[in-house]
C-alpha cells in the first residue's frame, strides 16, 4: 500500500500519545483510588458500617407483660385482666379521614374531644400507625363497626387488656386499683423501666396493686423488628418472651369480706377478721366503699366529687389508715401491764365511787353512780374506768406503753396496703419529744382507758386481740401465696408475758360477753363450741365539760353525727381454742356494746360457720330479728347486674 | 478525498465490518449493562418492573444505535460534528424555552417515548466538534491564543446554558471534558496552569458570594457542599443521602449481603436507589468483590478505548475516542466518588447501570462513534 503523509507531523501531533498516556494514567490512578476507598470502607471499616446498618434497620419493641391476677383464699377472682375494646384508625388506609370519622360517629357515640385528640395524634404520627379513636367501647358498638367495616376504610376494632375487679366495692380498699402511668408516677421512680413509657400502660396506683406492683407487673418481653426508613415494621426478627406478673392469692375470704362489707353498709365503719393461727387476714372491710373499676377507666369528675364530698369518706381505708382512740378496748393492755408489773393481783379490788381525783382534776367513770368494789374480772366485764385510773397510776405510763407495743399497738404492721398507720402508744419520752411537755398523771389516767393520746387502727386492734387470744405475737398476713409459693405464716412466737396473767385477762374478757352483767352480754354466742370473749369500747371524740356533766351527759342520739362517740368491739372465738379475732370500729356509732358488738358477733359467726350461721348460735330472743337481718343481707349480697356488664353482655 | 478516506481504502466493507468491530469493548458494555439489569431487578424487590425491563429494552435500542453508527464511516461523523454541536445548542435553547421541569430544574424534552436530555447529547457533540476542530487546525497553531479562544468559546457556551437549567454537575463535566480534549490536542501547559489558578480564584469567589446579593450558587448547592464536607452536621436532612449511602456501601463488607439481601436499599434507607445511588446497592449486595469487579470493567472500557485511540493514525478518531472515554470516566468517577462520600451529591448517574434512558442511549451512540473509528481506522 502506498503511504502518504499529506499533513506535517507537527509538535502537537507528537504530543497526542504522550498526553493521552498522561490523562489515561491519571484516570487509571483515580480508578485505583476509588478501589482503595472502597476497600477501606468495605473491608477495614465494614464492621463499623455493619453496626450502623443494623441500628438503622432494627428496632426493639416491647411486649407488655400480662399483669398477675389476684385471687382470694378460696380461688375466687378479685383482680383480673379482661379484654377491652377500642376503635383505632389508620390514616393511610382511611383516605378521607373527615368523611370516615363522620360516618363512624353516626354509628357510635364519639365526643368532639375524642375526635380532636385523634386528629392531632394522627397529624403527628406516621400515616401507617394506628391511632385510638375511642377507648373502652362496648361490645355492641364494636359489632356495629365490624358489620359496617366496608364503609369504614382504615377503621378497625382492637382488643386490648384492662384490669377488672369483679368484686367491685368489696375489695376496693384492699386491692386498690390500677391506672395509666402518669408523668407524676414516672417522676417518682428512679430509672423507670421502658415498659412504663408505653402509652396507657397500667400500673398499681393504690393498695395492694401499688404495693406489689413489681411482682404483679412482671417483666416486659421484647421483639426485634426490622423497620424501613419511615419506621414501618417489615418483619419480626426474633422475640424474647417476657415474664407474666405473679399471681397473688390473698388470705382474705371473698365471701366473708362481702358479708362484712354488707353488714357494715350504712355506717362509716371498719371490720378486721384475723386468723389467730396464721395471722391471715380473713376479712378487712372499710365502709362505705367505692367501685375501683371507675378509677381504672378514668373516673368522671362528678363521680369523683360524689366520693370526696361524702362525709363517710368512702375513699379512706379505715381499717389501716384510720386511727381511733381505742377506748375501753385498751383496758386489757393496762391490766396486763399492771399484772406483769406485779402491782395488782386479780383479786385486788378498787372502790369505784364514779370518779377518781387525779392531781387536781376529777376523772369520771362512765357510770355516774360508780361500780362499787371492783376486781380485775369485774373491771373488764363492766368496763369500770376508775379501776384503771387507779391501777395505771401505780404502773406508770412507760410500762403501759411498752405492753401496748408488745400487743402490736403503736407499731406499724407490715402489710401491702396503702397508708398503713402506726397508731400511737405514747410514753413520757414521746410527749417530751413531740410536744415538749412533761407527762402528767392525768395523761396516764386518760391513756389507761384508751383515751387521750392513744390511737389505734382497727387492724392493730384485731392484732392485739389475736395476741390476747393466743399469747403469741400474731402478725397479720394479707398475701397468702405468690405464684403458688406460700408466704411466711404470721403465727408468731410466744409473747414475753406470764401465761397466768394473760389467762386472767382472757377469763375476764369471756365474762364481757357471757356474763349476764357483761357489757356485751346481748351480743353473746350461744353455740357452746364457739363461745366468744371480747371487750367493748366507746371512745369520746369530744370533751365533756363540768357543766354538761352536772346537767347530765348528752346522749349520743341527741348529738350531731360527727360529735358522737366511736363504737368499738374486739373479740376472739372460740374462747377455748381461739380461731378468729375480730375488731370492729363504727365511727360515731355511739356505744360499743350497742353499735359495734353485734356487728362483730355476726361477722365472727359468719367466719366460724364459714357461711350463714344457724339461728341456734344466737340468743333465743334475738333469733327473729337475726333471721330478718340474714334475709336482708342475703338479698344485698346477691350479685347485682352492673350497668357496664349489661353493655358487654 | 481526505487523507483518511484515502488511507482506509483497505477497510472492510458491508457486513464484514461487523467482524472488525471492537468486540471486547462491546462485550464489556454488555457486561456492565447486565450488572445494571441485575441491580434494577434487585432494587425493585425481585421484579423486572418497573425498572429492569424498560432498561433492557432501552439497552437493546442503544445497542442497535451503536451498531448502526459503527457501520457508518468515521469521516462522515467528523463531517457531522459541527451539525451535531449546533443541533445540541438548538436543543438546549428549546429546553430553555419549553423544557419540562423536573426536580427543580429544566432538563428534559419530552419526546413521547422517552425524555431527551440535551445536556447529555451536548457532552458527545462537544467532544466531536473539538476533535474535528483540532483535526482541521494545523498543529503549529494549536497553542496560539486566537486558536485557543475558539475552542474555549465552544466549551463555555453550552456549559453556561446547562448551568442555567440549573445543572451544576453536568456543566462541570462539560467543562472537564472540553478542557481534557484541549489538553489531549496539545495546547500548551501554561494555559492550563492559568485556568487552574483562575479556577481556584473562582471557587474562592463563589464561597465568598454566599449570603450576598450576587450569590453565584443556589442555596441547595451550598448546602450540598456543606454536607459533603461534614455530613454529620445534618444526618437526617441534607446529609442523609451521603450518610445512608456510606452506611449501605460499608456494610456490604467483603462478600456483600447477597443478591436481593441488601437491607438498606430494600428498606428504603437509600435514596434514589435505582438511579444515582445504584452503585451503593451493588456494593451492599455484592460487597467489595462486586464493586471492584464493576470498577475493573469500567477500567477495561477505558483501556480499550485508549488502545483504539492510539492505534489509529487519524487525529479525529484518536481525539474523539479519547474524549468519549474521558466523558465516560468522568461519569462513573464522579458518581462513585459521590456515593463513597468523596464528592458532594451532584446528580450524575452511574453510566450504563443507573436507570435512565437518554443518558444510556447517548452513551451507546458515542461508543458507536468509537466503534466506527475502530472499524475504519487506517491500516
Amino acid at each position: 500500500m502506498k503511504q502518504r503523509n499529506p499533513k506535517p507531523q507537527g509538535l502537537a501531533y507528537k504530543r497526542l500519545p504522550r498526553r493521552a498516556l498522561i490523562l489515561g494514567g491519571l484516570q487509571v490512578a483515580f480508578v485505583g483510588g476509588l478501589a482503595a476507598r472502597m476497600r477501606f470502607m468495605q473491608v477495614d471499616q465494614a464492621d463499623e458500617y455493619r453496626l450502623l446498618a443494623e441500628e438503622n434497620r432494627i428496632n426493639i419493641r416491647l411486649i407488655p407483660p400480662t399483669r398477675g391476677r389476684i385471687y382470694d383464699r378460696t380461688g375466687q377472682i378479685i383482680g383480673q385482666n379482661s379484654p377491652s375494646y377500642r376503635i383505632v384508625i389508620v390514616r393511610e388506609d382511611a383516605g378521607d379521614i373527615d368523611k370516615v370519622i363522620a360516618k363512624l360517629s353516626e354509628l357510635i357515640p364519639l365526643t368532639q374531644d375524642e375526635i380532636e385528640r385523634a386528629k392531632t395524634e394522627m397529624r403527628r404520627s406516621a400515616p401507617f400507625l394506628p391511632v385510638t379513636l375511642a377507648d373502652q367501647v362496648t361490645w355492641e358498638d364494636i359489632s356495629k363497626v365490624a358489620v359496617n367495616a366496608p364503609a369504614l376504610p382504615g377503621v378497625t376494632p382492637e382488643v386490648g387488656s384492662t384490669r377488672q375487679y369483679p368484686r367491685y366495692e368489696d375489695f376496693a380498699h384492699v386491692v386498690g386499683y390500677v391506672g395509666p402511668v402518669s408523668d407524676y408516677d414516672l417522676s417518682q421512680i428512679d430509672d423507670p423501666e421502658p415498659v412504663l413509657h408505653i402509652p396507657r400502660f397500667q400500673i398499681g396506683k393504690v393498695g395492694l396493686e401499688a404495693k406489689q406492683e413489681i411482682s404483679l407487673r412482671g417483666k416486659a418481653g421484647a421483639k426485634r423488628v426490622e423497620v424501613n426508613a419511615t419506621g414501618r415494621v417489615m418483619r419480626e426478627l426474633d422475640r424474647q418472651e417476657g415474664l407474666a406478673g405473679a399471681d397473688l392469692q390473698l388470705s382474705v375470704d371473698a365471701d366473708l369480706q362481702q358479708y362484712a362489707q354488707a353488714r357494715l353498709a350504712g355506717e362509716s365503719a371498719a371490720a378486721v377478721v384475723i386468723d389467730c393461727e396464721t395471722g391471715d387476714i380473713r376479712a378487712i372491710s372499710s365502709a362505705p366503699s367505692f367501685d375501683p373499676n371507675l378509677f381504672v377507666r378514668g373516673i368522671s369528675v362528678a363521680d369523683y366529687r360524689a366520693l370526696t364530698n361524702n362525709k363517710y369518706r368512702p375513699l379512706a381505708n379505715k381499717t389501716v389508715q384510720g386511727t381511733y382512740p381505742p377506748g375501753s378496748t385498751f383496758k386489757m393492755i393496762t391490766a396486763m401491764a399492771a399484772l406483769e408489773a406485779g402491782v395488782i393481783s386479780p383479786s385486788n379490788t378498787v372502790y369505784c365511787p364514779g370518779h377518781l381525783k387525779v392531781g387536781s382534776r376529777r376523772f369520771h367513770c362512765w357510770k355516774r353512780g360508780g361500780h362499787g368494789t371492783v376486781d380485775l374480772e369485774t373491771s373488764l366485764k363492766r368496763s369500770c374506768d376508775v379501776y384503771y385510773y387507779d391501777v395505771a397510776l401505780r404502773v406508770g405510763i412507760d410500762r403501759i406503753s411498752e405492753m401496748a407495743r408488745i400487743f402490736g399497738l403503736g407499731v406499724k404492721h407490715d402489710i401491702p396496703m396503702s397508708a398503713v398507720a402506726a397508731g400511737l402508744a405514747p410514753n413520757q419520752e414521746w410527749k417530751q419529744r413531740i410536744h415538749g411537755q412533761e407527762w402528767l398523771v392525768g395523761d396516764t389516767a386518760n391513756a389507761s382507758i384508751g383515751q387521750g393520746f392513744m390511737l389505734a387502727s382497727p387492724l392493730q386492734l384485731a392484732v392485739m386481740t389475736a395476741r390476747l387470744a393466743t399469747g403469741r405475737a400474731v402478725t397479720p398476713r394479707l398475701v397468702r401465696s405468690m405464684n403458688g409459693i406460700e408466704q411466711p405464716s404470721g403465727a408468731g412466737e410466744a409473747l414475753p408475758i406470764n401465761r397466768n396473767n394473760l389467762e386472767q385477762v382472757r377469763k375476764a374478757m369471756f365474762t364481757v360477753s357471757n356474763n349476764r352483767r357483761g357489757t356485751a352480754y346481748r351480743s353473746r354466742i350461744i353455740a357452746d363450741e364457739f363461745r366468744m370473749a371480747g371487750k367493748t369500747g366507746t371512745s369520746q371524740v369530744r370533751n365533756i365539760t363540768k357543766a354538761e356533766r352536772a346537767a347530765g351527759v348528752i346522749r349520743n342520739e341527741d348529738l350531731p353525727w360527727e360529735r358522737r362517740d366511736h363504737a368499738l368491739f374486739v373479740s376472739f372465738a372460740p374462747y377455748d381454742n381461739p380461731k378468729y379475732a375480730v375488731a370492729v370500729v363504727v365511727e360515731h356509732g355511739g356505744g360499743g356494746s350497742k353499735a359495734a358488738a353485734p356487728v362483730a358477733r355476726d361477722i365472727m359467726l359468719q367466719a366460724l360457720y364459714n357461711g350463714t350461721p344457724p339461728l341456734e348460735a344466737y340468743p333465743a330472743g334475738d333469733r327473729g330479728r337475726i333471721k330478718e337481718q340474714q334475709k336482708r343481707l342475703e338479698g344485698d349480697r346477691r350479685p347485682k347486674a352492673r350497668p357496664d356488664e349489661k353493655d358487654r353482655a | 478525498m481526505s487523507y483518511l478516506e484515502y488511507a482506509v481504502k483497505s477497510t472492510p466493507s458491508g457486513f464484514r465490518k461487523f467482524l472488525y468491530m471492537n468486540w471486547p469493548l462491546t462485550l464489556l458494555l454488555i457486561s456492565v449493562a447486565s450488572a445494571g439489569f441485575l441491580m434494577l431487578y434487585s432494587v425493585a424487590g425481585g421484579s423486572w418492573m418497573p425498572w429492569a425491563e424498560p432498561q433492557l429494552e432501552r439497552f437493546g435500542l442503544g445497542l442497535t444505535v451503536m451498531f448502526i453508527i459503527a457501520l457508518v464511516p468515521i469521516w462522515f461523523w467528523r463531517n457531522m460534528s459541527v451539525v451535531a454541536y449546533l443541533g445540541s445548542i438548538g436543543l438546549l435553547i428549546v429546553v430553555e424555552l419549553f423544557g419540562t421541569i423536573g426536580m427543580g430544574a429544566q432538563r428534559w424534552i419530552d419526546l413521547g417515548f422517552m425524555r431527551l436530555q440535551p445536556s447529555e447529547v451536548m457532552k458527545v457533540a462537544l467532544v466531536m466538534v473539538l476533535a474535528a476542530y483540532y483535526d482541521w487546525l494545523p498543529a503549529h497553531k494549536t497553542s496560539r491564543p486566537l486558536w485557543v479562544i475558539i475552542p474555549v468559546i465552544l466549551i463555555v457556551i453550552p456549559t453556561f446554558m446547562v448551568l442555567r437549567q440549573p445543572d451544576l454537575g453536568t456543566s462541570i463535566l462539560l467543562l472537564a471534558a472540553g478542557g481534557g480534549l484541549m489538553f489531549l490536542a496539545g495546547v500548551h501547559w501554561a494555559y492550563f496552569a492559568a485556568v487552574i489558578a483562575a479556577g481556584v480564584g473562582l471557587i474562592a469567589t463563589v464561597f465568598n458570594s454566599r449570603g450576598t446579593e450576587w450569590q453565584l450558587l443556589k442555596d441547595y448547592q451550598f448546602r450540598r457542599i456543606d454536607t459533603f464536607l461534614d455530613p454529620s452536621t445534618d444526618p437526617l436532612g441534607a446529609g442523609y443521602h451521603i450518610t445512608q449511602s456510606k452506611i449501605a456501601l460499608g456494610s456490604g463488607g467483603w462478600n456483600g449481603r447477597g443478591f436481593m439481601q441488601g437491607t438498606q436499599s430494600r428498606l428504603n434507607f437509600l435514596p434514589e436507589k435505582h438511579t444515582d445511588f445504584i452503585f451503593t446497592t451493588l456494593a451492599e449486595e455484592f460487597g467489595f468483590v462486586g464493586g471492584i469487579t464493576l470498577l475493573i470493567l469500567y477500567g477495561l472500557i477505558l483501556i480499550f478505548c485508549m488502545v483504539t485511540a492510539l492505534s489509529t493514525k487519524d487525529r479525529f478518531s484518536s481525539l474523539v475516542t479519547l474524549g468519549i472515554a474521558l466523558n465516560f470516566f468522568l461519569f462513573f468517577a464522579v458518581n462513585m466518588s459521590m456515593v463513597m462520600g468523596l464528592a458532594p451529591v451532584v446528580g450524575v448517574p452511574l453510566p450504563m447501570v443507573s436507570y435512565g434512558g437518554s443518558a444510556m442511549l447517548v452513551l451507546m451512540a458515542a461508543f458507536g462513534i468509537v466503534q466506527s473509528a475502530h472499524i475504519h481506522r487506517p491500516r
